[in-house]
């Protein structure tokens, strides 16, 4: 016993948390005054905003904000309940019927949080023992819901379908030897519609066929290409003309084009319902309040009633991708219709941290001239594939021509002054 | 089992919780419920499979039938057999503000559950004993609402952007710095989900090679941040200190499983008030213990803050205790505040950490700024901060509302779980059966309350939970009282054998809040 005291007294453990240099790059925010819209005061500095995903300018639209505000007089502002426990509201019941028709599915289920909505669904159907084969440059929501799964995770290099069929095929294998096991290992492929960390989007006809070679389902992240892709803004199935139900579940989030706050999935009821039950976020945690569901609502009305505003958006993007190309020292990661756009250092100057040093200058730069930018941030000890350090641009329907020509502009002189 | 504890002089007041065991008969009739509907599930299941049942399941598509089954059959047992038949107790819609009475519509179901259709009438103001909506602040008019309502035309309703992108407002800064002064921290974080609190930020702050100490019944939230972290996790019986102790000392002494290196840190997870038990937390013995061992405490206030304390800032605050011996102090806004998210406090080199790595900073959207209004107005009114008392009478009358309501049910003879000052009130109802028909017949009587089985509580031990508010008046209390008392006895409910002795009914008197002689 006396050891045991001894022992007690003597353990020293580590401080709870290791300090913070005063100057990290993440530390310090950035101090927006006033609603984060198309003209944004950052830091006490007036700018055009190039930096939130506000994609088609509902963030300050008048409708969605007197539909909210109609909303905010008859319910309050919270639910003060989870989905289960009186928290479920007209409102919510509405926004999940909308959506199912917009995307023209059979069933839509809500989340509170955009983070959370793809992080549950995938836990809900895979387990410990099955297979997830999911894309190297897959968002940090995708990877929490892999690692709360348990499931034996398989990366494929960032859209390389000859990749993904090589992995399928050893499967095949495997499965071959052991075929007891085989019948019940659900297998799933994890990809996204329009990628945050490239700018790419999937080859989903590819997939397609692959899924139904090798009897895998498919679950597709749609968080950047809902309301950006397709011609009634439905998405990258849309934009690739595929028969919705192929997909077995379609995830995205309300934060981009929908200018709300929350997530949803849709696909058909026998997916679908599980979630009511299994999804951790859905389940465990109070719902969304009316008032961003009432938001979410309008912002589709205005999304159906004017189908031409994701035609705009693309030609803006292309505009842009245009301007951007040839700056000296950095280089366009994207496609030339995707909103969100990085540029990353052609050269890396050695060590990470320069580098984002390095690019923090270029934003600096364009911040004082009135351009809004910001860089990619990630957990860089976390992610399983760190990106290089980049800048994000972000297109919105808003932006006049003179605007994205002024931003590309002021980009070159950047660069120039910065990396030369 | 009652527990009046002083403990050494660790209490100020006493500590007054209990959990009636279960009458042993009440138990075998409940396992022989369970085994009947068992029965007939396998029944109907064989049913189903030879088509003399017609199955309302959702089904595969044609042309995946050769997939690999999306759902084990034995896994939805129980949803398919058990939940479905009372599935119309729970994802009640209702159409009006959570408040104290609430509006709900009307649901039919003609088969049994499997489809419901809505008639379209609605039922007005049922007593609203499910929300959680402690404070009263679920409101839809009011210097709160005002105040949201300025904001929301002012900022709109979304943000688009992380916290380290664009997404950081000046409206969360103030708030951040309100959150600080209401919980006496140095310094707070808030994020967009309560849940989400939990599951980023427990991985940011302990990793492999640490210990987590998790209570029993610690929420899924705490769960699933605790397994995503990657740091081992131990288990200690519901709040016994015993338990935790002998845990700890084994830990130190032992270091880690097999290679017997000394543990990084140890975290110990508790909640302030836990949700389905109605207990609170044994904060002082368990700051005791963290201290003598070194530990770092991390306290999940969903419940309580806002709804313990003589000035509403929770378990710390009851116990009279200092909030620098908590290290991590987490809460939620939708509980008290009638709003939406979570925070994390304490000190400035912890929220620093947090600002840097936490998962949510550098990934998920901030919060939305009429939220954000909300949170602010509902707290400047608990702290007394817009110039009124109405705060300081909410939190007196949540307590007296309390004490009242849990007496009365313990004098009509129900069995109550939990803390004698805790605003959760569970209500053990057992058998299967009574599950669903409790919850029709209160609805019936026009008072909506909460009932929960399996999996969430242990098999036998479903109860009917009740969330007590601010905005309950002693008429609504009585009504619903009455209630209880008839569906009670239509149900038998009144399992407790020990009956205490009905007090007059006397007016509330200062002794409600001892205060704490220093």
């Amino acid at each position: 016993v006396q050891e045991k005291e001894e022992l007690i007294e003597e353990w020293q453990p580590e401080p709870l948390v290791p300090p913070v240099p005063k100057d990290h790059p993440a530390l310090n925010y950035n101090i927006v005054s006033g609603p984060p819209t198309h003209i944004i005061t950052v830091n006490g500095k007036e700018c055009i905003n190039f930096a939130s995903f506000n994609f088609l300018g509902l963030l300050n639209n008048e409708k969605v904000k007197s539909a909210a505000q109609a909303s905010l007089k008859k319910y309050g502002v919270g639910t003060c309940g989870p989905r289960g426990f009186y928290g479920t509201f007209d409102v919510h019941l509405e926004l999940e019927e909308r959506l199912a028709k917009f995307m023209r599915t059979e069933e839509a289920i809500i989340y509170s949080y955009g983070f959370a909505t793809i992080a549950s669904a995938i836990p809900a159907y895979s387990k410990r023992g099955d297979i997830v084969f999911v894309d190297e440059a897959a968002c940090f929501a995708i990877q929490k819901g892999l690692q709360a799964s348990r499931s034996n995770i398989k990366l494929f290099k960032h859209n390389d379908m000859a990749d993904l069929e090589r992995l399928l095929k050893e499967q095949e294998t495997e499965d071959q030897k052991n075929p007891r096991k085989a019948r019940v290992t659900r297998r799933f492929i994890v990809v996204e519609g329009l990628y945050m960390n490239t700018g790419d989007i999937c080859p989903l006809p590819e997939l397609i066929k692959l899924k139904y070679k090798y009897k895998v389902r498919i679950f597709l992240e749609e968080s950047l290409s809902f309301g950006v892709l397709g011609e009634h803004g439905r998405g990258i199935t849309e934009h690739f003309g595929i028969n919705i139900d192929d997909i077995d579940l379609i995830s995205a989030n309300m934060e981009n084009s929908l200018a709300s706050i929350g997530g949803f999935c849709c696909g058909r009821s026998f997916i679908i319902d599980h979630q009511r039950l299994s999804g951790q976020g859905y389940c465990f945690s109070a719902s969304l309040p009316p008032l961003l569901a009432a938001a979410a609502i309008e912002a589709l009305n205005i999304m159906e009633d004017n189908p031409d505003i994701f035609q705009t958006l693309r030609a803006k993007c292309e505009r842009i991708h245009k301007a951007l190309q040839g700056i000296s020292g950095l280089k366009v990661v994207g496609e030339s219709f995707s909103p969100a756009l990085h540029l990353q250092l052609e050269e890396s100057c050695g060590s990470r941290e320069n580098d984002v040093k390095l690019l923090k200058r270029v934003v600096d730069y364009c911040m004082n001239s009135g351009i809004a930018l910001t860089q990619a941030r990630y957990l860089e000890k976390e992610e399983k594939c760190l990106p290089p350090p980049s800048i994000r641009v972000v297109i919105t329907v808003e932006q006049t021509e003179q605007e994205l020509d002024k931003a590309a502009s002021l980009l070159k002189e950047a660069a120039q002054s910065v990396l030369n | 089992i009652n527990h009046i504890v002083h403990n050494g002089g660790l209490y100020k007041r006493p500590f007054n919780e209990a959990f009636e065991e279960t009458p042993m008969l009440v138990a075998v009739l409940t396992y022989v419920g369970y085994g009947v509907l068992t029965l007939f599930g396998y029944l109907r299941d064989f049913m189903r499979q030879w088509k003399i049942e017609k199955c309302q399941n959702a089904t595969e598509r044609e042309e995946q039938k050769d997939f690999v089954p999306l759902y084990q059959d034995f896994e939805n047992f129980y949803n398919r057999n058990l939940y479905m038949r009372i599935r119309d107790s729970w994802n009640r819609p209702i159409c009006s503000v959570p408040g104290a009475k609430v509006d709900m519509m009307e649901r039919v179901s003609h088969d049994y559950n499997w489809t419901f259709t809505y008639t379209g009438r609605v039922i007005k103001d049922i007593i609203n004993m499910g929300s959680y909506n402690y404070l009263g602040f679920a409101q839809k008019a009011g210097a709160c609402q005002e105040a949201a309502a300025k904001v929301l035309s002012q900022y709109g309703a979304g943000v688009c952007s992380t916290r380290q992108e664009m997404g950081n407002l000046d409206k969360h800064e103030e708030l951040e710095k309100l959150v600080a002064r209401f919980l006496g921290v140095e310094s707070a974080m808030t994020y967009g989900m309560g849940f989400a609190t939990n599951s980023m930020n427990i991985p940011a702050l302990v990793g492999k090679g640490c210990l987590i100490l998790s209570d029993e019944l610690n929420h899924a939230s705490l769960v699933l941040g605790a397994r995503l972290s990657g740091a081992t996790i131990r288990i200690f019986k519901h709040n016994n200190m015993q338990s935790l102790e002998k845990l700890l000392k084994d830990a130190i002494v032992h270091g880690q499983p097999r290679t017997r290196r000394p543990w990084k840190k140890i975290l110990i997870l508790v909640e302030g008030i836990y949700s389905m038990e109605g207990s609170i937390v044994r904060l002082p013995e368990v700051i005791a213990l963290k201290k003598k061992y070194k530990s770092y405490l991390y306290l999940d206030e969903a419940h309580s803050i806002g709804a313990l304390g003589p000035s509403g800032r929770g378990v710390v605050d009851y116990f009279g205790l200092s909030p620098e011996d908590v290290d991590v102090m987490m809460g939620t806004f939708t509980k008290s505040f009638g709003a939406a998210g979570g925070y994390i406090g304490g000190k400035k080199e912890l929220i620093d950490y947090l600002r840097t790595y936490s998962h949510s900073a550098a990934y998920a959207t901030s919060m939305s700024p009429p939220v954000v209004e909300q949170i602010i107005a509902s707290m400047k009114c608990i702290m007394g901060e817009d110039g009124t008392t109405v705060g300081e009478a909410r939190v007196q009358q949540l307590a007296e509302n309390t004490r009242y309501f849990r007496r009365r049910l313990k004098e009509m003879g129900f069995i109550i779980y939990g803390n004698e000052d805790s605003p959760v009130v569970p209500l053990m109802l057992y058998m299967p059966a009574k599950i669903g028909a409790f919850g029709r017949e209160m609805l019936k009587r026009n008072i909506g309350v909460v009932v929960v089985g399996f999996p969430a509580t242990p098999i036998i031990e479903s109860r009917a939970r009740f969330c007590l508010s601010a905005a309950h008046t002693k008429e609504m209390l009585d009504t619903a009282l009455k209630e209880i008392n008839e569906v009670g006895d239509l149900l038998q409910l009144k399992y407790s054998r020990h009956r205490l002795v009905p007090l007059l009914d006397r007016p509330f008197d200062e002794t409600t809040y001892e205060e704490t002689e220093d």
